[in-house]
Protein backbone atom coordinates (compact mmCIF):
# COMPACT_ATOMS: atom_id res chain seq x y z
CA UNK A 1 0.00 0.00 0.00
CA UNK A 2 2.70 2.47 1.03
CA UNK A 3 4.72 1.50 -2.01
CA UNK A 4 1.78 2.29 -4.28
CA UNK A 5 1.44 5.73 -2.74
CA UNK A 6 5.16 6.31 -3.02
CA UNK A 7 5.05 5.28 -6.63
CA UNK A 8 2.15 7.62 -7.35
CA UNK A 9 3.83 10.56 -5.71
CA UNK A 10 6.88 10.11 -7.89
CA UNK A 11 4.87 11.47 -10.84
CA UNK A 12 4.71 15.27 -10.68
CA UNK A 13 1.34 15.42 -12.48
CA UNK A 14 -0.14 13.03 -9.92
CA UNK A 15 1.18 15.13 -7.04
CA UNK A 16 -0.46 18.17 -8.63
CA UNK A 17 -3.69 16.25 -9.10
CA UNK A 18 -3.63 15.14 -5.47
CA UNK A 19 -2.91 18.57 -3.99
CA UNK A 20 -5.29 20.43 -6.28
CA UNK A 21 -7.98 17.78 -5.95
CA UNK A 22 -7.86 17.70 -2.16
CA UNK A 23 -8.13 21.48 -1.95
CA UNK A 24 -10.99 21.65 -4.43
CA UNK A 25 -12.86 18.79 -2.76
CA UNK A 26 -12.51 20.49 0.60
CA UNK A 27 -13.92 23.78 -0.73
CA UNK A 28 -16.71 22.02 -2.58
CA UNK A 29 -17.68 20.07 0.54
CA UNK A 30 -17.76 23.10 2.84
CA UNK A 31 -19.73 25.23 0.39
CA UNK A 32 -21.86 22.19 -0.32
CA UNK A 33 -23.14 22.08 3.27
CA UNK A 34 -24.81 25.46 2.94
CA UNK A 35 -25.92 24.82 -0.65
CA UNK A 36 -27.54 21.49 0.18
CA UNK A 37 -29.24 22.84 3.30
CA UNK A 38 -30.59 25.83 1.40
CA UNK A 39 -31.97 23.52 -1.27
CA UNK A 40 -29.53 24.74 -3.91
CA UNK A 41 -27.97 21.32 -4.55
CA UNK A 42 -28.53 21.57 -8.26
CA UNK A 43 -26.64 24.85 -8.57
CA UNK A 44 -23.36 22.91 -8.67
CA UNK A 45 -24.67 20.81 -11.52
CA UNK A 46 -25.96 23.81 -13.43
CA UNK A 47 -22.74 25.74 -13.02
CA UNK A 48 -20.61 22.85 -14.21
CA UNK A 49 -22.61 22.71 -17.43
CA UNK A 50 -22.25 26.44 -17.90
CA UNK A 51 -18.56 25.99 -17.33
CA UNK A 52 -18.47 23.28 -19.98
CA UNK A 53 -20.13 25.59 -22.47
CA UNK A 54 -17.74 28.43 -21.67
CA UNK A 55 -14.66 26.24 -21.92
CA UNK A 56 -15.76 24.76 -25.26
CA UNK A 57 -16.24 28.25 -26.67
CA UNK A 58 -12.87 29.33 -25.28
CA UNK A 59 -11.09 26.34 -26.77
CA UNK A 60 -12.78 26.82 -30.14
CA UNK A 61 -11.73 30.47 -30.18
CA UNK A 62 -8.23 29.61 -29.05
CA UNK A 63 -8.45 31.47 -25.72
CA UNK A 64 -7.17 30.26 -22.37
CA UNK A 65 -10.02 28.34 -20.70
CA UNK A 66 -9.85 29.62 -17.10
CA UNK A 67 -9.92 33.41 -17.69
CA UNK A 68 -12.99 32.94 -19.88
CA UNK A 69 -14.94 30.41 -17.91
CA UNK A 70 -14.51 31.81 -14.39
CA UNK A 71 -16.26 35.15 -15.13
CA UNK A 72 -18.97 33.44 -17.16
CA UNK A 73 -19.71 30.91 -14.43
CA UNK A 74 -19.64 33.60 -11.73
CA UNK A 75 -22.24 35.53 -13.75
CA UNK A 76 -24.33 32.41 -14.13
CA UNK A 77 -24.14 31.87 -10.37
CA UNK A 78 -25.41 35.41 -9.71
CA UNK A 79 -28.18 34.85 -12.18
CA UNK A 80 -29.27 31.54 -10.68
CA UNK A 81 -29.33 33.05 -7.18
CA UNK A 82 -31.36 36.01 -8.35
CA UNK A 83 -33.93 33.76 -9.98
CA UNK A 84 -34.20 31.78 -6.80
CA UNK A 85 -34.60 34.89 -4.66
CA UNK A 86 -37.15 36.60 -6.88
CA UNK A 87 -39.24 33.48 -7.04
CA UNK A 88 -40.57 34.30 -10.50
CA UNK A 89 -39.52 30.92 -11.79
CA UNK A 90 -38.93 27.77 -9.84
CA UNK A 91 -35.21 27.48 -9.35
CA UNK A 92 -34.99 23.80 -10.28
CA UNK A 93 -36.61 24.53 -13.62
CA UNK A 94 -34.36 27.52 -14.21
CA UNK A 95 -31.24 25.52 -13.44
CA UNK A 96 -32.30 22.61 -15.65
CA UNK A 97 -32.94 25.03 -18.50
CA UNK A 98 -29.65 26.85 -18.12
CA UNK A 99 -27.55 23.71 -17.82
CA UNK A 100 -29.08 22.08 -20.88
CA UNK A 101 -28.72 25.26 -22.94
CA UNK A 102 -25.06 25.78 -22.06
CA UNK A 103 -24.29 22.14 -22.72
CA UNK A 104 -25.95 22.50 -26.12
CA UNK A 105 -24.00 25.68 -26.91
CA UNK A 106 -20.77 23.92 -25.97
CA UNK A 107 -21.51 20.90 -28.13
CA UNK A 108 -22.61 22.91 -31.18
CA UNK A 109 -19.64 25.26 -31.01
CA UNK A 110 -17.24 22.35 -30.64
CA UNK A 111 -18.65 20.33 -33.52
CA UNK A 112 -18.57 23.39 -35.81
CA UNK A 113 -14.90 24.06 -35.10
CA UNK A 114 -12.60 21.37 -33.78
CA UNK A 115 -14.99 18.46 -33.70
CA UNK A 116 -15.39 16.20 -30.69
CA UNK A 117 -11.79 15.75 -29.69
CA UNK A 118 -10.35 14.03 -26.64
CA UNK A 119 -10.07 17.50 -25.11
CA UNK A 120 -13.83 17.91 -25.07
CA UNK A 121 -14.36 14.40 -23.78
CA UNK A 122 -11.99 15.13 -20.94
CA UNK A 123 -14.08 18.17 -19.98
CA UNK A 124 -17.12 15.97 -19.88
CA UNK A 125 -15.67 13.15 -17.82
CA UNK A 126 -12.51 14.65 -16.39
CA UNK A 127 -8.86 14.04 -16.87
CA UNK A 128 -6.19 13.54 -14.30
CA UNK A 129 -3.75 15.47 -16.46
CA UNK A 130 -5.83 18.63 -16.24
CA UNK A 131 -4.25 20.14 -13.11
CA UNK A 132 -1.54 22.56 -14.13
CA UNK A 133 0.79 24.28 -11.70
CA UNK A 134 -1.27 27.46 -12.00
CA UNK A 135 -4.45 25.54 -11.19
CA UNK A 136 -2.87 24.19 -8.03
CA UNK A 137 -1.96 27.69 -6.88
CA UNK A 138 -5.44 28.94 -7.69
CA UNK A 139 -6.93 26.03 -5.71
CA UNK A 140 -4.69 26.91 -2.77
CA UNK A 141 -5.83 30.53 -2.87
CA UNK A 142 -9.47 29.46 -3.17
CA UNK A 143 -9.30 27.09 -0.24
CA UNK A 144 -7.56 29.71 1.87
CA UNK A 145 -10.50 32.04 1.22
CA UNK A 146 -13.13 29.36 1.84
CA UNK A 147 -11.50 28.07 5.03
CA UNK A 148 -10.97 31.63 6.26
CA UNK A 149 -14.60 32.41 5.65
CA UNK A 150 -15.78 29.29 7.46
CA UNK A 151 -13.58 29.97 10.48
CA UNK A 152 -14.21 33.70 10.82
CA UNK A 153 -17.83 33.90 9.72
CA UNK A 154 -18.93 30.46 10.88
CA UNK A 155 -21.77 31.74 13.04
CA UNK A 156 -23.05 34.09 10.39
CA UNK A 157 -22.94 31.32 7.82
CA UNK A 158 -24.95 29.20 10.20
CA UNK A 159 -27.50 31.97 10.72
CA UNK A 160 -27.87 32.65 7.00
CA UNK A 161 -28.16 28.96 6.18
CA UNK A 162 -30.63 28.15 8.92
CA UNK A 163 -32.92 31.10 8.61
CA UNK A 164 -32.41 33.92 6.15
CA UNK A 165 -35.35 35.95 7.42
CA UNK A 166 -34.13 35.92 10.99
CA UNK A 167 -30.55 36.63 9.97
CA UNK A 168 -31.75 39.62 7.95
CA UNK A 169 -33.79 40.88 10.87
CA UNK A 170 -30.75 40.71 13.16
CA UNK A 171 -28.73 42.77 10.74
CA UNK A 172 -26.69 40.16 8.85
CA UNK A 173 -26.06 41.13 5.25
CA UNK A 174 -27.66 38.03 3.77
CA UNK A 175 -27.30 39.06 0.14
CA UNK A 176 -23.57 39.56 0.62
CA UNK A 177 -23.16 36.05 2.00
CA UNK A 178 -25.23 34.52 -0.76
CA UNK A 179 -23.20 36.30 -3.41
CA UNK A 180 -19.89 35.30 -1.84
CA UNK A 181 -21.06 31.70 -1.61
CA UNK A 182 -22.11 31.76 -5.26
CA UNK A 183 -18.82 33.23 -6.45
CA UNK A 184 -16.74 30.76 -4.44
CA UNK A 185 -18.87 27.88 -5.67
CA UNK A 186 -18.41 29.04 -9.24
CA UNK A 187 -14.62 29.15 -8.91
CA UNK A 188 -14.56 25.78 -7.16
CA UNK A 189 -16.59 24.21 -9.93
CA UNK A 190 -14.49 25.63 -12.74
CA UNK A 191 -11.30 24.48 -11.05
CA UNK A 192 -12.56 21.03 -10.21
CA UNK A 193 -14.45 20.45 -13.41
CA UNK A 194 -11.56 19.65 -15.68
CA UNK A 195 -10.26 17.00 -13.37
CA UNK A 196 -13.60 15.55 -12.22
CA UNK A 197 -15.57 16.20 -15.39
CA UNK A 198 -18.56 18.45 -16.01
CA UNK A 199 -20.90 15.52 -15.49
CA UNK A 200 -19.43 14.53 -12.15
CA UNK A 201 -18.20 17.64 -10.36
CA UNK A 202 -21.50 18.40 -8.64
CA UNK A 203 -21.10 15.22 -6.62
CA UNK A 204 -18.19 16.86 -4.79
CA UNK A 205 -20.63 19.54 -3.69
CA UNK A 206 -23.54 17.41 -2.55
CA UNK A 207 -22.18 14.03 -1.45
CA UNK A 208 -20.11 14.99 1.62
CA UNK A 209 -22.92 17.13 3.05
CA UNK A 210 -25.61 14.51 2.43
CA UNK A 211 -23.42 11.75 3.86
CA UNK A 212 -22.57 13.72 6.99
CA UNK A 213 -26.20 14.66 7.56
CA UNK A 214 -27.07 10.99 7.92
CA UNK A 215 -25.11 10.68 11.14
CA UNK A 216 -24.26 14.09 12.57
CA UNK A 217 -26.87 16.12 14.36
CA UNK A 218 -25.13 19.44 14.80
CA UNK A 219 -24.23 21.94 12.13
CA UNK A 220 -20.66 22.01 13.39
CA UNK A 221 -20.47 18.23 13.18
CA UNK A 222 -21.83 18.21 9.64
CA UNK A 223 -19.38 20.89 8.48
CA UNK A 224 -16.31 19.23 9.97
CA UNK A 225 -17.34 15.77 8.87
CA UNK A 226 -17.99 16.98 5.32
CA UNK A 227 -14.53 18.47 5.05
CA UNK A 228 -12.85 15.34 6.39
CA UNK A 229 -14.99 13.00 4.30
CA UNK A 230 -14.34 14.91 1.10
CA UNK A 231 -10.59 14.75 1.63
CA UNK A 232 -10.56 11.07 2.57
CA UNK A 233 -12.87 10.02 -0.25
CA UNK A 234 -10.82 11.95 -2.77
CA UNK A 235 -7.57 10.29 -1.68
CA UNK A 236 -9.09 6.81 -1.72
CA UNK A 237 -10.72 7.46 -5.10
CA UNK A 238 -7.51 8.73 -6.66
CA UNK A 239 -5.49 5.80 -5.35
CA UNK A 240 -8.11 3.35 -6.61
CA UNK A 241 -8.11 5.08 -9.96
CA UNK A 242 -4.32 4.63 -10.17
CA UNK A 243 -4.35 1.00 -9.04
CA UNK A 244 -7.25 -0.15 -11.24
CA UNK A 245 -6.65 2.29 -14.11
CA UNK A 246 -10.16 3.72 -13.86
CA UNK A 247 -11.07 7.35 -14.63
CA UNK A 248 -10.23 9.54 -11.65
CA UNK A 249 -13.44 11.57 -11.45
CA UNK A 250 -15.76 8.58 -11.64
CA UNK A 251 -13.69 6.66 -9.07
CA UNK A 252 -13.92 9.52 -6.58
CA UNK A 253 -17.67 9.71 -7.06
CA UNK A 254 -18.04 5.97 -6.47
CA UNK A 255 -16.02 6.19 -3.25
CA UNK A 256 -18.32 9.04 -2.17
CA UNK A 257 -21.31 6.86 -2.92
CA UNK A 258 -19.76 4.09 -0.83
CA UNK A 259 -19.29 6.49 2.07
CA UNK A 260 -22.90 7.63 1.74
CA UNK A 261 -24.19 4.05 1.93
CA UNK A 262 -21.91 3.29 4.86
CA UNK A 263 -23.15 6.31 6.79
CA UNK A 264 -26.72 5.39 5.93
CA UNK A 265 -26.13 1.97 7.44
CA UNK A 266 -24.55 3.55 10.51
CA UNK A 267 -27.57 5.81 10.88
CA UNK A 268 -29.97 2.86 10.76
CA UNK A 269 -27.98 0.98 13.38
CA UNK A 270 -27.76 4.03 15.64
CA UNK A 271 -31.45 4.75 15.36
CA UNK A 272 -32.41 1.20 16.19
CA UNK A 273 -30.21 1.21 19.28
CA UNK A 274 -31.61 4.49 20.48
CA UNK A 275 -35.19 3.49 19.89
CA UNK A 276 -35.00 0.49 22.20
CA UNK A 277 -33.15 2.22 24.95
CA UNK A 278 -35.65 2.76 27.79
CA UNK A 279 -35.51 6.01 29.69
CA UNK A 280 -34.77 6.14 33.37
CA UNK A 281 -38.01 6.38 35.39
CA UNK A 282 -37.73 10.08 36.24
CA UNK A 283 -36.34 10.98 32.85
CA UNK A 284 -38.18 13.72 31.06
CA UNK A 285 -36.35 13.50 27.82
CA UNK A 286 -38.35 15.07 25.05
CA UNK A 287 -41.23 15.87 27.37
CA UNK A 288 -41.74 19.49 28.24
CA UNK A 289 -43.52 20.75 31.32
CA UNK A 290 -46.50 22.19 29.48
CA UNK A 291 -46.70 19.47 26.92
CA UNK A 292 -47.38 16.58 29.23
CA UNK A 293 -51.05 15.90 29.61
CA UNK A 294 -52.59 13.62 32.16
CA UNK A 295 -50.85 10.76 33.93
CA UNK A 296 -47.70 9.54 32.29
CA UNK A 297 -47.59 6.02 30.91
CA UNK A 298 -45.31 3.71 32.83
CA UNK A 299 -42.85 2.76 30.13
CA UNK A 300 -41.77 5.42 27.71
CA UNK A 301 -39.36 5.29 24.84
CA UNK A 302 -37.45 8.12 23.39
CA UNK A 303 -39.59 9.83 20.82
CA UNK A 304 -38.29 8.97 17.39
CA UNK A 305 -40.56 8.56 14.46
CA UNK A 306 -40.79 4.82 13.86
CA UNK A 307 -40.40 4.93 10.12
CA UNK A 308 -37.55 7.39 10.34
CA UNK A 309 -39.47 9.77 8.12
CA UNK A 310 -39.05 13.49 8.25
CA UNK A 311 -42.00 15.32 9.68
CA UNK A 312 -43.94 18.00 7.84
CA UNK A 313 -42.14 17.92 4.53
CA UNK A 314 -44.00 20.03 2.03
CA UNK A 315 -42.20 19.09 -1.12
CA UNK A 316 -39.70 21.89 -1.42
CA UNK B 1 -46.39 53.49 29.50
CA UNK B 2 -43.76 53.63 26.80
CA UNK B 3 -44.68 53.53 23.17
CA UNK B 4 -42.36 51.15 21.33
CA UNK B 5 -43.49 51.59 17.74
CA UNK B 6 -45.51 54.39 16.20
CA UNK B 7 -46.80 54.45 12.63
CA UNK B 8 -48.31 57.65 11.22
CA UNK B 9 -49.92 57.28 7.79
CA UNK B 10 -47.26 54.78 6.74
CA UNK B 11 -47.17 53.08 3.33
CA UNK B 12 -45.09 49.96 2.88
CA UNK B 13 -44.53 48.36 -0.46
CA UNK B 14 -42.29 46.94 -3.12
CA UNK B 15 -41.11 48.57 -6.30
CA UNK B 16 -44.37 48.85 -8.12
CA UNK B 17 -47.16 48.58 -5.61
CA UNK B 18 -47.91 49.38 -2.00
CA UNK B 19 -48.96 46.40 0.05
CA UNK B 20 -49.85 48.47 3.12
CA UNK B 21 -51.45 51.88 2.70
CA UNK B 22 -51.99 54.67 5.20
CA UNK B 23 -51.33 52.67 8.34
CA UNK B 24 -51.67 54.50 11.63
CA UNK B 25 -51.16 52.58 14.86
CA UNK B 26 -48.92 52.32 17.84
CA UNK B 27 -47.54 49.46 19.89
CA UNK B 28 -47.14 50.23 23.59
CA UNK B 29 -44.99 48.39 26.04
CA UNK B 30 -46.76 45.31 27.33
CA UNK B 31 -49.22 45.15 24.44
CA UNK B 32 -50.39 41.90 22.92
CA UNK B 33 -51.26 43.00 19.42
CA UNK B 34 -52.70 40.63 16.89
CA UNK B 35 -52.59 41.42 13.19
CA UNK B 36 -55.31 39.64 11.25
CA UNK B 37 -56.42 39.79 7.65
CA UNK B 38 -56.81 37.70 4.51
CA UNK B 39 -53.87 36.29 2.56
CA UNK B 40 -52.14 39.05 0.65
CA UNK B 41 -53.56 41.76 2.87
CA UNK B 42 -50.11 43.09 3.71
CA UNK B 43 -49.48 41.38 7.04
CA UNK B 44 -46.07 40.00 6.15
CA UNK B 45 -45.10 43.28 4.49
CA UNK B 46 -46.00 45.08 7.69
CA UNK B 47 -43.77 42.72 9.66
CA UNK B 48 -40.87 43.30 7.27
CA UNK B 49 -41.40 47.02 7.56
CA UNK B 50 -41.41 46.95 11.36
CA UNK B 51 -38.21 44.92 11.34
CA UNK B 52 -36.59 47.51 9.13
CA UNK B 53 -36.15 45.17 6.17
CA UNK B 54 -38.11 47.50 3.88
CA UNK B 55 -38.34 51.24 4.24
CA UNK B 56 -41.68 53.01 4.45
CA UNK B 57 -42.62 54.55 1.10
CA UNK B 58 -44.51 57.33 2.83
CA UNK B 59 -45.46 58.44 6.32
CA UNK B 60 -43.54 58.24 9.53
CA UNK B 61 -42.37 55.14 11.38
CA UNK B 62 -40.81 55.62 14.79
CA UNK B 63 -39.13 52.77 16.63
CA UNK B 64 -38.07 53.24 20.24
CA UNK B 65 -34.34 53.65 20.82
CA UNK B 66 -34.05 50.50 22.93
CA UNK B 67 -35.44 48.34 20.13
CA UNK B 68 -33.18 49.87 17.54
CA UNK B 69 -30.10 48.88 19.49
CA UNK B 70 -30.61 45.14 19.73
CA UNK B 71 -33.36 44.71 17.21
CA UNK B 72 -36.74 43.12 17.66
CA UNK B 73 -37.07 39.48 18.57
CA UNK B 74 -38.44 37.84 15.47
CA UNK B 75 -40.05 34.48 14.88
CA UNK B 76 -40.31 34.04 11.11
CA UNK B 77 -42.56 31.59 9.35
CA UNK B 78 -40.85 28.23 9.31
CA UNK B 79 -39.59 26.98 6.01
CA UNK B 80 -39.60 23.37 4.90
CA UNK B 81 -35.81 23.41 4.71
CA UNK B 82 -35.59 24.27 8.39
CA UNK B 83 -37.66 21.40 9.59
CA UNK B 84 -34.96 18.86 8.79
CA UNK B 85 -31.95 21.01 9.47
CA UNK B 86 -29.05 19.30 11.22
CA UNK B 87 -28.36 21.65 14.11
CA UNK B 88 -28.53 21.28 17.85
CA UNK B 89 -31.00 23.30 19.87
CA UNK B 90 -28.10 25.15 21.46
CA UNK B 91 -26.64 26.15 18.10
CA UNK B 92 -29.98 27.56 16.99
CA UNK B 93 -30.63 29.48 20.20
CA UNK B 94 -27.10 30.88 20.31
CA UNK B 95 -27.52 32.27 16.80
CA UNK B 96 -30.08 34.66 18.28
CA UNK B 97 -27.34 36.64 20.01
CA UNK B 98 -25.74 37.46 16.66
CA UNK B 99 -26.93 41.05 16.64
CA UNK B 100 -25.23 41.78 19.97
CA UNK B 101 -21.91 40.61 18.69
CA UNK B 102 -20.90 43.18 16.13
CA UNK B 103 -17.99 42.02 14.00
CA UNK B 104 -16.41 39.65 16.51
CA UNK B 105 -16.11 36.20 14.96
CA UNK B 106 -16.87 34.13 18.06
CA UNK B 107 -19.38 34.17 20.88
CA UNK B 108 -18.37 35.46 24.31
CA UNK B 109 -19.16 33.81 27.64
CA UNK B 110 -21.79 36.47 28.22
CA UNK B 111 -23.66 35.52 25.05
CA UNK B 112 -23.48 31.85 25.95
CA UNK B 113 -24.97 32.65 29.36
CA UNK B 114 -27.74 34.62 27.70
CA UNK B 115 -28.53 31.70 25.40
CA UNK B 116 -28.59 29.34 28.40
CA UNK B 117 -30.97 31.58 30.31
CA UNK B 118 -33.30 31.91 27.30
CA UNK B 119 -33.41 28.13 26.99
CA UNK B 120 -34.19 27.91 30.70
CA UNK B 121 -37.09 30.34 30.29
CA UNK B 122 -38.53 28.24 27.49
CA UNK B 123 -38.00 24.99 29.41
CA UNK B 124 -35.79 23.49 26.74
CA UNK B 125 -32.51 23.28 28.65
CA UNK B 126 -32.69 19.50 28.63
CA UNK B 127 -33.00 19.49 24.87
CA UNK B 128 -29.91 21.59 24.27
CA UNK B 129 -27.92 18.79 22.67
CA UNK B 130 -30.87 17.43 20.72
CA UNK B 131 -31.15 17.80 17.01
CA UNK B 132 -33.60 20.45 15.88
CA UNK B 133 -35.15 18.23 13.21
CA UNK B 134 -36.03 15.51 15.73
CA UNK B 135 -38.16 17.83 17.88
CA UNK B 136 -41.92 18.09 17.68
CA UNK B 137 -43.43 21.17 16.05
CA UNK B 138 -44.22 22.68 19.43
CA UNK B 139 -40.71 22.14 20.70
CA UNK B 140 -39.24 23.66 17.56
CA UNK B 141 -41.39 26.71 18.14
CA UNK B 142 -40.01 27.02 21.68
CA UNK B 143 -36.48 26.85 20.34
CA UNK B 144 -37.23 29.66 17.90
CA UNK B 145 -38.79 31.79 20.64
CA UNK B 146 -35.73 31.24 22.82
CA UNK B 147 -33.61 32.37 19.89
CA UNK B 148 -35.75 35.48 19.42
CA UNK B 149 -35.51 36.26 23.14
CA UNK B 150 -31.72 36.26 22.81
CA UNK B 151 -32.03 39.29 20.57
CA UNK B 152 -34.30 41.18 22.92
CA UNK B 153 -36.68 40.56 25.77
CA UNK B 154 -38.67 43.69 25.06
CA UNK B 155 -40.68 42.75 22.02
CA UNK B 156 -41.38 39.68 19.91
CA UNK B 157 -42.84 39.65 16.43
CA UNK B 158 -44.40 36.29 15.57
CA UNK B 159 -45.30 35.65 11.94
CA UNK B 160 -48.04 33.01 11.67
CA UNK B 161 -46.45 30.95 14.43
CA UNK B 162 -49.03 28.17 14.67
CA UNK B 163 -48.82 26.98 11.07
CA UNK B 164 -48.22 23.24 11.07
CA UNK B 165 -48.77 22.70 14.79
CA UNK B 166 -51.27 20.16 16.02
CA UNK B 167 -54.21 21.39 18.14
CA UNK B 168 -52.73 20.63 21.56
CA UNK B 169 -49.41 22.17 20.57
CA UNK B 170 -51.32 25.27 19.47
CA UNK B 171 -52.90 25.63 22.90
CA UNK B 172 -49.52 25.12 24.55
CA UNK B 173 -48.08 27.75 22.30
CA UNK B 174 -50.75 30.31 23.17
CA UNK B 175 -50.27 29.60 26.87
CA UNK B 176 -46.57 30.19 26.46
CA UNK B 177 -47.02 33.47 24.62
CA UNK B 178 -49.57 34.63 27.18
CA UNK B 179 -47.15 33.83 29.99
CA UNK B 180 -44.36 35.76 28.28
CA UNK B 181 -46.66 38.72 27.83
CA UNK B 182 -48.30 38.73 31.24
CA UNK B 183 -45.57 37.55 33.59
CA UNK B 184 -42.45 38.71 31.86
CA UNK B 185 -43.76 41.87 30.26
CA UNK B 186 -42.72 40.95 26.74
CA UNK B 187 -44.57 42.99 24.14
CA UNK B 188 -46.08 40.71 21.52
CA UNK B 189 -47.04 41.40 17.94
CA UNK B 190 -48.49 38.30 16.35
CA UNK B 191 -49.67 37.78 12.81
CA UNK B 192 -52.30 35.08 12.74
CA UNK B 193 -55.19 33.56 10.83
CA UNK B 194 -56.55 32.00 13.95
CA UNK B 195 -58.81 34.91 14.92
CA UNK B 196 -61.19 32.85 17.03
CA UNK B 197 -58.45 31.81 19.44
CA UNK B 198 -56.48 34.98 19.35
CA UNK B 199 -59.30 37.34 20.18
CA UNK B 200 -59.58 35.89 23.67
CA UNK B 201 -56.05 36.81 24.63
CA UNK B 202 -54.93 39.80 22.62
CA UNK B 203 -55.14 43.28 24.06
CA UNK B 204 -55.35 44.93 20.64
CA UNK B 205 -56.44 43.80 17.20
CA UNK B 206 -55.26 45.23 13.91
CA UNK B 207 -57.30 44.10 10.92
CA UNK B 208 -55.50 44.81 7.67
CA UNK B 209 -56.82 44.78 4.16
CA UNK B 210 -54.09 46.91 2.65
CA UNK B 211 -55.67 49.70 4.64
CA UNK B 212 -56.55 49.45 8.30
CA UNK B 213 -60.05 48.02 8.59
CA UNK B 214 -59.94 48.05 12.35
CA UNK B 215 -57.51 48.95 15.11
CA UNK B 216 -58.59 48.70 18.73
CA UNK B 217 -59.52 46.34 21.52
CA UNK B 218 -61.02 42.88 20.90
CA UNK B 219 -64.29 43.94 22.57
CA UNK B 220 -64.78 46.72 20.04
CA UNK B 221 -63.66 44.44 17.24
CA UNK B 222 -66.45 41.99 17.98
CA UNK B 223 -68.97 44.76 17.35
CA UNK B 224 -67.66 45.83 13.96
CA UNK B 225 -68.81 44.37 10.68
CA UNK B 226 -65.33 43.19 9.79
CA UNK B 227 -64.95 41.49 13.14
CA UNK B 228 -68.32 39.75 12.93
CA UNK B 229 -67.56 38.43 9.49
CA UNK B 230 -64.18 37.10 10.62
CA UNK B 231 -65.40 35.61 13.86
CA UNK B 232 -68.46 34.03 12.34
CA UNK B 233 -71.81 33.52 14.04
CA UNK B 234 -74.19 36.28 15.08
CA UNK B 235 -76.05 36.54 11.84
Amino acid sequence: MMSVIGEMLSYPFLVRAFVGGILVSLCAALLGVTLVLKRYSMIGDGLSHVSFGAISVAVAAGWAPLPVSIPVVVLAAFFLLRITENGRMRSDAAIAMISASSLAIGIVVTSLTTGMTTDVSSYMFGSILAMSRGDVWLSAALSAVVLGMFVLCYHRIFAVTFDESFAKATGVNVTFYNVVTAVLTAVTIVLGMRMMGAMLISSLVIFPALTSMRVFKSFRGVVISSGVLATVCFCIGMTASYVFSTPAGASVVLVNLGAFLLFGLAETVLRRRIRWQPLRPGGRRGALPEETHGPKPAGRWKAIRPDGSKPHSHGE
Amino acid sequence: MNTLITCRHVDFGYEDRDAVVDLTMEVDEGDYLCVVGANGSGKSTLVKGLLGLIKPAAGELTVAEELRRTGIGYLPQQTAAQRDFPATVYEVVLSGTLSRRGMRPFYSAQEKRLAASCMERMGITELRKHCYRELSGGQQQRVLIARALCATSRMLILDEPITGLDPSAIQDFYRLVRRLNRDEGVTILMVSHDVANVIGQASKILHLQQRVLFFGTPEEYRKTAAGRRYLGGGE
